[in-house]
């Protein structure tokens, strides 16, 4: 489409000029149709996010005009120990909650494709919770892990184990994260479920005639083909365990004091959040913003490439 | 003799037997348990919330915790209700969902119309780059656009100069589409027979007289998703709000909850009350619209 000479046929060239008076009308009523989007994506997407990047090399507090200072916010995050730990805390719990994301959801869907007659009452169940207010939930984490009146100490000191101080502990905040997110499972369950009740029935009737076992049917079957299904969870899940914010607010009390027991619950938004509309820092937040556009597209860059190795799509078979 | 006689029929008994226990465990007994301890897990939080909203803030402390309340006091949803000024929170979550979902419905039933049913050049790949927008995060531009609302004038609208501090940068995005919501109704449009379209246009219906006379009412089943779906995505939103509105009369539930709690010092019991009201409406739309939840899971794969 950006060559004009190409020898195609003219009817399905893009660029107005070439067409005819019906693609015309069609080109004109489509982008009529659209232009709700499209003024979105330029407005509210295009346009956002290059004047992050402009704003990323200005200091700005939001009240008078940027001053261009270069670089300099982003030389100022290499000597920032909250960046850092910011960095570490959010890379620790997206390096947790992902992978066991995957384990909840395909452990619920795979007990769920079993032939059980109460199986909607299951789905439905499972569910709710990943459509409920998160910050709702984070409320009743803090009631939950509390180290005396919660439940959660309380149902390990019935099975003889002293519960931690969730949220008081540095090493244990980031798994009361991980727990809150896990409430989500049920929606990625209804995912690799549907993917589950893709898998031919024949695939497993001739593993069962050649001896297999329902473990070795797992990793030769089920696992292969929904890999494809399991690679959009990861995606997804990475970025929005990137993108963490609210829990870690509502578990923080959201002041301006230490963001948890050391800092540990310092997610990277939470920190951009606080150095934008807390301190007035809006340049260094646009650097931080663009560090986090740029870890996220490198990130799944990365899991798709990984990706090729593992993925298994139907269509490469013929 | 004898020893055969017994030995004879083991080795064709045991492996079907196992066989049978193993159908059992795989079948109907181990995905049961599996299911039942992880329902367990996922309703806990939510037995919690519950039963530590009707204790007494005594009871409510104890150690080792009741799992049980000795004492419902149901007069702590009313107390919750006139201590934290849950009425305005929930009138402002109200407009704004109202309003969000308003946008969601009307934008995105017309660019998926424009995405599948019109046959204009270059539409599909337009339509890639639409989708690739899932995968923006969207924290990555909340300071810019802070910034840019920050300065369009509001006309004293919610008596703000500037978009900050109204529910205008909540509302009006909505009406600009949300690629999740597009995908979902060009996924459904696709499969309206191309027929009906020529057969209105045949008897001299515009383009926009197909897509309000004859597509939109074939929609509904997706309209509904889209509907629901924005309206909890609204309801349960916390970002945005406490980014935009700066004042409580402002604050719809999650931010009010979020500060009047901080700044109050208010009771767990009270706090779990106004929770369960929160999480209430939601439960009750879901228990009536489930359907639509698990279509829209299938159609879209994800929720926005």
């Amino acid at each position: 489409m950006t060559q004009p000479s190409a020898a195609l046929p003219a009817a399905r060239r893009f660029g107005p000029r070439r067409l005819g008076a019906i693609e015309r009308r069609n080109l004109r009523l489509g982008l009529s149709f659209i232009s709700p989007w499209l003024f979105g994506f330029v407005a509210l997407g295009v346009f956002p996010i290059l004047y992050t990047f402009y704003l990323s090399l200005t200091r700005y507090s939001g009240l008078r005009d940027p001053i261009f200072i270069g670089p300099e916010n982003y030389q100022r995050m290499a000597d920032d120990p909250q960046f850092w730990k910011a960095v570490y805390n959010t890379l620790y719990y997206t390096l947790l909650a992902v992978p066991i994301g995957v384990v909840v959801a395909m452990i619920i869907a795979l007990a769920m494709n079993q032939k059980l007659r109460e199986i909607g009452f299951y789905r439905a169940a499972f569910y709710l919770p990943s459509i409920l207010p998160v910050f709702a939930i984070s409320f009743i984490f803090i009631v939950m892990l509390n180290p005396g009146y919660g439940l959660v100490n309380h149902v390990l000191s019935a099975v003889g184990l002293r519960g931690p101080n969730w949220l008081g502990d540095p090493a244990y905040t980031k798994l009361a994260l991980v727990m809150i997110a896990q409430l989500g499972a049920g929606q990625y369950a209804l995912i690799f479920l549907a993917g589950l009740k893709g898998i031919p029935a024949e695939l497993y009737e001739s593993a069962s005639l050649d001896g297999a076992g329902a473990f070795r049917k797992f990793f030769s079957i089920t696992l292969p083909l929904m890999t494809p299904i399991i690679l959009f969870d990861i995606i997804i899940g990475l970025s929005l365990a990137l993108q963490i914010f609210t829990p870690a607010f509502i578990l923080t009390g959201g002041g301006e004091r230490a963001a948890g027991p050391d800092n540990s619950l310092l997610m990277f938004v939470y920190f951009l959040y606080r150095q934008a509309f807390q301190f007035g820092q809006m340049g260094y937040a646009a650097a931080l913003s663009v560090v986090l556009f740029i870890v996220s597209l490198l990130l799944a860059w990365a899991v798709f490439k990984w990706a090729g190795g593992w993925v298994y799509y139907e269509s490469e078979r013929s | 003799m004898a020893t055969t006689d017994t030995t004879a029929p083991i080795p064709t008994t045991l492996p079907g037997g196992r066989r049978h226990t193993r159908r059992l465990l795989t079948r109907g007994i181990l995905p049961r348990i599996v299911l039942i301890v992880g329902l367990i897990a996922f309703m806990a939080p939510f037995y919690w919330m519950f039963i530590s909203a009707v204790k007494t803030p005594q009871e409510g402390a104890r150690f080792p915790p009741t799992l049980i309340p000795e004492t419902w006091v149901w007069q702590n949803f009313p107390d919750a209700v006139n201590f934290i000024p849950f009425g305005v929170f929930a009138l402002n979550s109200l407009i704004l969902t109202v309003g969000i979902t308003i946008g969601a419905v009307v934008s995105n039933t017309l660019v998926a119309y424009g995405f599948s049913r019109i046959d204009w050049p270059g539409r599909d790949k337009v339509f890639y780059l639409c989708i690739a927008t899932i995968f923006l995060p969207y924290p990555v531009i909340i300071v810019a656009l802070f910034d840019i609302f920050g300065r369009l004038p509001a006309f004293g609208i919610q008596g703000s100069d500037s978009w900050v501090n109204t529910f205008l940068p909540l509302i009006v995005p909505a009406f600009f589409g949300n690629p999740f919501y597009i995908f979902l109704l060009r996924q459904f449009m696709l499969g309206i027979p191309r027929e009906l379209s020529d057969a209105a246009k045949v008897d001299g219906a515009s383009e926009f007289q197909t897509f309000w006379r004859v597509i939109l009412p074939l929609t509904s089943p997706a309209i509904a998703v889209v509907l629901i779906f924005a309206a909890v995505a609204a309801w349960n939103e916390f970002l945005l709000p406490l980014l935009y509105l700066h004042e409580q009369s402002k604050y719809p539930l999650a931010v009010g909850l979020a500060f009047f709690t901080s700044e109050h010092d208010v009771a767990y019991n009270l706090l779990m009350a106004a929770s369960t009201l929160v999480v209430l409406p939601v439960v009750i739309i879901f228990l009536f619209t489930q359907r639509f939840f698990v279509e829209g899971i299938s159609v879209g794969g994800v929720k926005g």
